[in-house]
């Protein structure tokens, strides 16, 4: 069974962005970059599944800058046979980037489509259900548990409150929530080895794709800034200030 | 304009995030219609039609529909949709799941977790974790939306007198099934949705010392969250993960207990009211987030407070 997964160059989660001067954006100049942490999960749940079997090829595949080469390098060195990089130098909305999955899909086969469930840039959670809708194929979505089993997969979902488990017939879109698995760290001599393996460039024109929009961003400010309060000498006072004065208990 | 609201329940009730998505969509002004679609959901039809401001319930009672599926939910709203100039969901798991593929099918991008209304096109939703703000406008013919409870004040549950409307239409896509779900039992409110949350961190050294926050939280009819530190530490199971990666949370009080205030975990929870922090190490970064702190050892100062609320 083949394993398309798709991932996200970011920004690093530990980075503290800053919104820029003109409020066009968040500046990224110098920033260090990573794998959206959710994609990680999906490409460490398609290697789990290789291992076990189950599959017998892993595509990953990454919609963004050149450099999100780095990112499907990654993705290679943690155990993907092979990678597509669709180049788009713009911000694509989420429709758009699963229109591209879409024609990836479609090119590829894949039994089974494994992404983050959101990326912490734009935090859209969008791009799994779209593709879903696009291909017609079943949605597990936030998934905490995999197991595919003939030609159904059976994925437990994290839903407000516990866990819902569905059963969806191959070929389906999984995307993943924190408790799916913990990455593995890539090792040095694979590291090596995911600089041989095949990395195809496409772009979306070749894709047959357009990538136009609904949305448009106005304008992006940082947060009203949370002042420190003050310090309080005794919990009899946190407790009298917590009555009294902020009157939340 | 007209709007339709999906309407947020598990079959036998309506959820409250059900009455700040009204509120979102009473701000963006015009008619306002609910679907409730599941299975033998009358009781919740019911409610929906009681809530102050809604003109029209739409109901779509059908096996095909029992648990909400995407696969089958959202081909039904993308054609009762196609009418309305705003579609609008609550952020919830649900939601979540939903929207995105009748956005999809609609050909129309989606705007996620919106948290005001700015005009009937444009909003603001927070991004990289609530670090930046976006404002966003559409121009799709049918605005797509997911709402942020904790951005709008709940309209009135009761009040209002809307005509229920039965949906005949019957998507069933055949790609899914529902297998089972497993609720937490607990009696604790849900992280998200808490009035009160406190939560631990590294200082609280290991499992067995979350109990103290248990007994607080109980105390105060509290959820019980942890920071990212806590989690890795193998403390805590990680659903109980406050932060970036992990759930955002907006309450009314957020007590921080051992927790020293990484980037990653203030971005969960930095939209709370109010922000108490108890901490022993005074150079600790919560401070500089908290309304009240409290310089202190936590295992003090923990059972003291349960003690005084």
């Amino acid at each position: 069974m083949k394993v398309l997964v798709a991932v996200k160059r970011v920004v690093d989660y530990n980075v503290k962005v800053r919104v820029k001067a003109d409020n066009s954006g968040v500046d990224l100049a110098n920033v260090k970059m990573s794998m959206n942490p959710f994609c990680e999960i999906a490409v460490e749940e398609a290697v789990r599944l290789k291992e076990k079997g189950v599959a017998t090829e892993i595509v990953v595949v990454s919609i963004g800058p050149t450099t999100a080469q780095e990112q499907l390098r990654t993705a290679l060195a943690l155990g993907a046979d092979r990678a597509i990089l669709v180049e788009s130098a713009e911000d694509l909305t989420s429709l758009a980037v699963a229109k591209l999955l879409k024609a990836v899909v479609d090119k590829e086969q894949p039994q089974l489509v494994i992404l983050g469930k959101q990326a912490i840039d734009s935090d859209n959670n969008q791009t799994g259900q779209m593709l879903a809708a696009l291909t017609g194929y079943g949605q597990g979505t936030f998934a905490s548990k995999v197991i595919v089993a003939g030609d159904k997969v059976a994925v437990t979902r994290e839903v407000d409150g516990g866990a819902q488990t569905v059963s969806l017939s191959l070929p389906a879109i999984i995307t993943t929530d924190l408790r799916l698995n913990e990455p593995r760290y890539a090792s040095l001599p694979n590291i090596m080895k995911a600089k041989k393996k095949p990395l195809e460039v496409l772009t979306p024109d070749a894709l047959g794709v357009s990538t136009a929009s609904t949305n448009k961003t106005l304008k992006v400010e940082a947060p009203a800034a949370r002042s420190a309060g003050i310090k309080v000498k005794s919990v009899t006072e946190l407790v009298e200030k917590l009555k009294n004065e902020a009157k939340v208990i | 304009m007209t709007i339709l609201v999906i309407a947020e329940h598990d079959g036998k009730t309506l959820a409250p995030a059900t009455l700040n998505t009204v509120a979102a969509a009473a701000k963006i002004g015009g008619e306002i219609n609910v679907l409730v679609a599941g299975q033998g959901i009358g009781a919740v039809a019911e409610a929906a039609a009681q809530i102050a401001g809604v003109a029209k319930v739409l109901v779509a009672d059908n096996a095909a529909y029992a648990h909400q599926l995407p696969e089958n939910v959202a081909p039904l709203v993308a054609e009762l949709g196609k009418g309305y100039s705003h579609i609008l969901a609550a952020a919830t798991s649900n939601g979540k799941n939903i929207l995105p593929r009748v956005a999809a099918q609609l050909d129309v991008d989606q705007i996620s977790e919106i948290i005001s209304v700015e005009s009937a096109d444009t909003f603001t939703r927070p991004i990289y974790a609530g670090n930046a703000i976006a404002t966003v406008q559409s121009t799709a013919p049918v605005k797509v939306i997911t709402v942020r409870a904790t951005g709008f004040d709940p309209v009135a549950a009761q009040g209002g007198s809307a005509a229920v409307e039965a949906v005949a239409a019957v998507h069933d896509a055949g790609t899914s099934s529902f297998v089972g779900e497993e609720l937490a039992k607990s009696d604790r409110p849900e992280l998200t949705a808490a009035k009160i949350v406190v939560s631990g961190g590294r200082g609280m050294q290991n499992g067995d010392n979350f109990k103290l926050l248990y007994t607080l939280a109980d105390k105060l009819g509290a959820a019980v969250g942890a920071s990212r530190a806590a989690v890795d530490a193998g403390f805590v199971p990680n659903d109980m993960q406050v932060g970036q990666t992990g759930k955002i949370v907006a309450p009314q009080l957020y007590i921080a207990v051992g927790i020293s205030g990484a980037i990653q975990h203030l971005a969960g929870m930095k939209d709370s009211k109010v922000i108490v922090a108890i901490n022993k190490d005074e150079e600790a970064p919560i401070f500089q987030v908290a309304d009240y702190g409290l310089v202190a050892d936590l295992f003090e100062a923990v059972p003291e407070l349960e003690k005084l609320v």
